[in-house]
């Protein structure tokens, strides 16, 4: 038997916090792929102390739904999960390239794939781009339009800022946008100042985010001026500074989402039949991205 | 008997032939019934509590006799061997004990099907029974038909035969909220995806988010009807996460308790801190925060292995192994809030204002404030009763009059009179 962790933050005040990680789960459960699925958190329950031991299954895949490598990934999860053996060597990471490593979780004697955070898999590159599409409501949108990537900067930690810089970087190497940047709330170049680094007049503005909330919305759309007061809501697209912003919510929110828990799980050894392909087909747009070609050209990787 | 109980009966005839071989006598062994074959194929039957022994039968006999055609009661324990054996399985796991809780079947279960994998456990180790288990097959099967219910925090659950006219052994599990007992289920919202447990744990009655799954906030109004096992312990898992597993290991004499000081020592970044939180000031946060007011689950954690915390601990049936996440950070608030030092403070209040001050801070403890009626004004925490004091001593800045007693005078005071500094110990 196998099984799917989706390792994620939680919160205590905030209800909504779990909200994406359940969605992804249900679209996974729903493929079958797995024998069990559970969600696990920081804040919430079950905690990612005491969510090895409900499960049956002897493998278990751990996918955490963070964006970038740090504290988390690195400390927290795998402390929490009794990964005895556990250093962030063992990912030979270079900030953005963590896949797996095998382990045990000495409190339950079962095999753990510890798996890279979802933030920085290739395919979340096209979740951002599927991201860009649906705020759009166009499902080619690119030409004439600037792409702006939000996170959150070095203040925590240094990978954060290297996840947005690395799928912005794939983003404009495919060249469907006619600008991609990465843009931050913590340091240059600033979210505050967007309109000033595009000449493009429609920007659109994806925060690589897993859940919504205070940054996404509260913080960020009153810093780009969409609005005075984020209770008031704004438009899409809003008229900033001679500019149109199309400003989409967490990234993290996006359905297909759930192809890149699966990416993980099979990059890590799951044996998943065709489930990416009928995820990809139930949580992408109606005329498919164009990152999908060669997302399946990867696959195996 | 019906179609499915003669399956139940060819299903046991199948696993004592399957594993049988000339050298190898079967046998299968469950919850009372007993029936093997011997190495020259020969068949015998027994279950002592229906006073059954029957040895020698030939294949055509045990068959007939197992269908419950000879003695009545006989096909019982075959269909309760089926469900327990070929539907539920999962020896040794969380799941079926719990499952075996339900309907009060004995956790030892005394059995070992040797025709099966020969190594299964017989369940050595699995705590003793309660004292309320319904040990024999019949006795249970007669409860079943109106149902046994079980009680799991603010959780009910009842376990019945999913086909209560013609039982075939197969159960089905209904859940619902304790308060809800009495509740007509036409006034109940009905559901049957375990998933939904979700959103109903969410929210109390008031429409506040729960961050504690096991706070006694549960709201009402809700019913799971004829669940699957395996759905029902889906459903509890989303309302109490992970009960079903520390319980189990609980039985098995094997829950791996967290002392507060394990726990604390083990944080990082902001909530490394918690190490520093007093002795006596655990003893408060667990008062505050695990009693069974505020939680279900039965603490276990004390503040270190051999000195226990003075707070109850509960007594529901589902343990709780280390402090939660909800705990920890609570407790980082107090740990920077108890570095500070104590002063004296003094100020003018009458006897009335005083002990208004101690209703006050009990209402808001014990979750009281929404009860108090607007023109109660003997409550001490009606609130035109505590604006009224805001207006008569409060200072213009909003904060409460008073004036510290300066270092220097209290320096001088504990220089003074030694024994005072035993209390900073
Ligand atoms: S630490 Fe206390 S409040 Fe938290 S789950 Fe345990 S008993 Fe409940």
């Amino acid at each position: 038997m196998q099984a799917l962790v989706i390792a994620a933050h939680g919160s205590h005040l905030n209800p909504d916090a779990s909200t994406p990680t359940y969605a992804h789960a249900d679209t996974i459960r729903e493929t079958g792929a797995f024998d069990e699925v559970r969600e696990a958190f920081w804040k919430e329950e079950p905690h990612f102390r005491e969510v090895i031991r409900t499960l049956e299954s002897d493998e278990v895949f751990v996918v955490p739904l963070f964006i970038s490598e740090g504290y988390f990934t690195e400390q927290v999860i795998p402390r929490e999960l009794r990964l005895d053996d556990w250093d962030p060597d063992k990912w030979e990471s270079d900030g953005t390239s963590a896949s797996q490593v095998t382990l045990e979780a000495t409190d339950v004697g079962k095999t753990i794939h510890y798996c890279g955070p979802v933030g920085t898999h290739d395919a979340m590159t096209d979740v951002i781009v599927q991201r860009a599409e649906s705020v759009t409501e166009d499902p080619d949108v690119g030409e004439g339009v600037g792409l702006a990537v939000v996170g959150h900067g070095t203040e925590r930690n240094e990978n954060s800022a290297k996840a947005i810089e690395y799928h912005t970087e794939r983003i404009r190497e495919r060249g469907r946008f006619d600008e991609t940047k990465a843009v931050f709330m913590d340091e240059e170049p600033e979210v505050d100042d967007v309109t000033d680094f595009f000449e493009s007049e429609d920007i659109v503005v994806v925060p690589l985010f897993i859940a919504d909330g205070y940054h996404t919305q509260e913080d960020i759309p009153e810093d780009m001026g969409l609005t005075e007061d984020y209770r008031l809501g704004w438009d899409v697209p809003a008229e900033v500074d001679g500019h149109r912003i199309w400003y989409a919510g967490a990234v993290g929110t996006e359905g297909l989402m759930a192809d890149v828990l699966l990416e993980r799980a099979a990059d890590a050894g799951a044996k998943l039949g065709d489930a990416i392909d009928r995820v990809r087909h139930r949580t992408s747009t109606a005329s498919g991205a164009d990152g999908d070609a060669e997302r399946h050209s990867q696959a195996g990787d | 008997m019906d179609d499915s109980s003669t399956s139940a009966t060819q299903r046991l005839l199948a696993t004592l032939t399957a594993a049988a071989d000339d050298e190898h006598p079967s046998s299968v062994t469950f919850d009372g019934l007993q029936a093997t074959r011997n190495e020259t194929g020969q068949f015998s039957l027994t279950i002592d509590h229906a006073d059954i022994h029957q040895p020698d039968l030939e294949r055509s006999a045990l068959e007939s006799l197992l269908d419950g055609e000879e003695i009545g009661g006989v096909a019982a324990y075959v269909t309760n061997w089926h469900y327990w054996q070929e539907t539920v399985g999962g020896e040794g796991t969380a799941r079926r004990a719990f499952l075996r809780w339900c309907e009060r079947a004995p956790l030892v279960e005394g059995t070992r099907d040797e025709s099966a994998d020969g190594d299964t456990d017989t369940g050595i180790g699995i705590g003793t029974g309660t004292g309320t288990d319904i040990g024999a097959v019949p006795d249970r099967y007669a409860a079943l038909q109106d149902g046994i219910d079980r009680e799991w925090g603010q959780l009910c659950i009842t376990t019945r035969f999913a086909d209560v006219d013609h039982p075939d052994g197969e159960r089905v599990y209904d859940l619902w909220h304790v308060d809800d007992a009495e509740t007509d289920i036409a006034d109940l919202t009905v559901y049957d995806d375990p998933r939904e447990a979700r959103e109903i744990a969410t929210y109390d009655e008031d429409g506040r988010y729960r961050p504690l799954k096991t706070a006694p906030t549960l709201e009402t109004g809700w019913a799971f009807t004829g669940l699957s096992g395996e759905e029902l312990v889906d459903a509890v898992g989303f309302f109490y996460p992970a009960t079903i597993a520390n319980w189990h290991r609980e039985r098995e004499g094997n829950l791996d308790v967290d002392h507060w000081t394990e726990t604390a020592d083990r944080q990082s970044g902001i909530y490394e801190v918690v190490s520093e939180l007093p002795r006596e000031a655990v003893d408060w946060m667990a008062e505050a925060c695990c009693v069974d007011s505020q939680c279900l689950r039965r603490r276990e954690w004390q503040y270190e292995d051999g000195d226990e915390l003075d707070a109850n601990g509960g007594d529901g049936p589902f343990p709780c192994r280390e402090p939660c996440s909800l705990v920890v950070a609570a407790a980082r608030k107090w740990a920077i809030a108890e570095s500070e030092s104590e002063r004296t403070y003094e100020l003018e209040l009458t006897p009335t204002e005083r002990n208004q001050l101690e209703e006050l801070i009990d209402a808001v403890a014990d979750g009281r404030t929404d009860e108090i009626r607007e023109a109660d004004v003997n409550d001490g925490a009606n609130r035109y009763r505590a604006r009224y004091l805001r207006a008569k001593r409060f200072s213009d800045e909003g904060t409460l009059e008073m004036r510290e007693h300066s270092e220097s005078e209290s320096e001088s005071e504990s220089a003074s009179g030694g024994e005072s500094e035993s209390k900073s110990d």
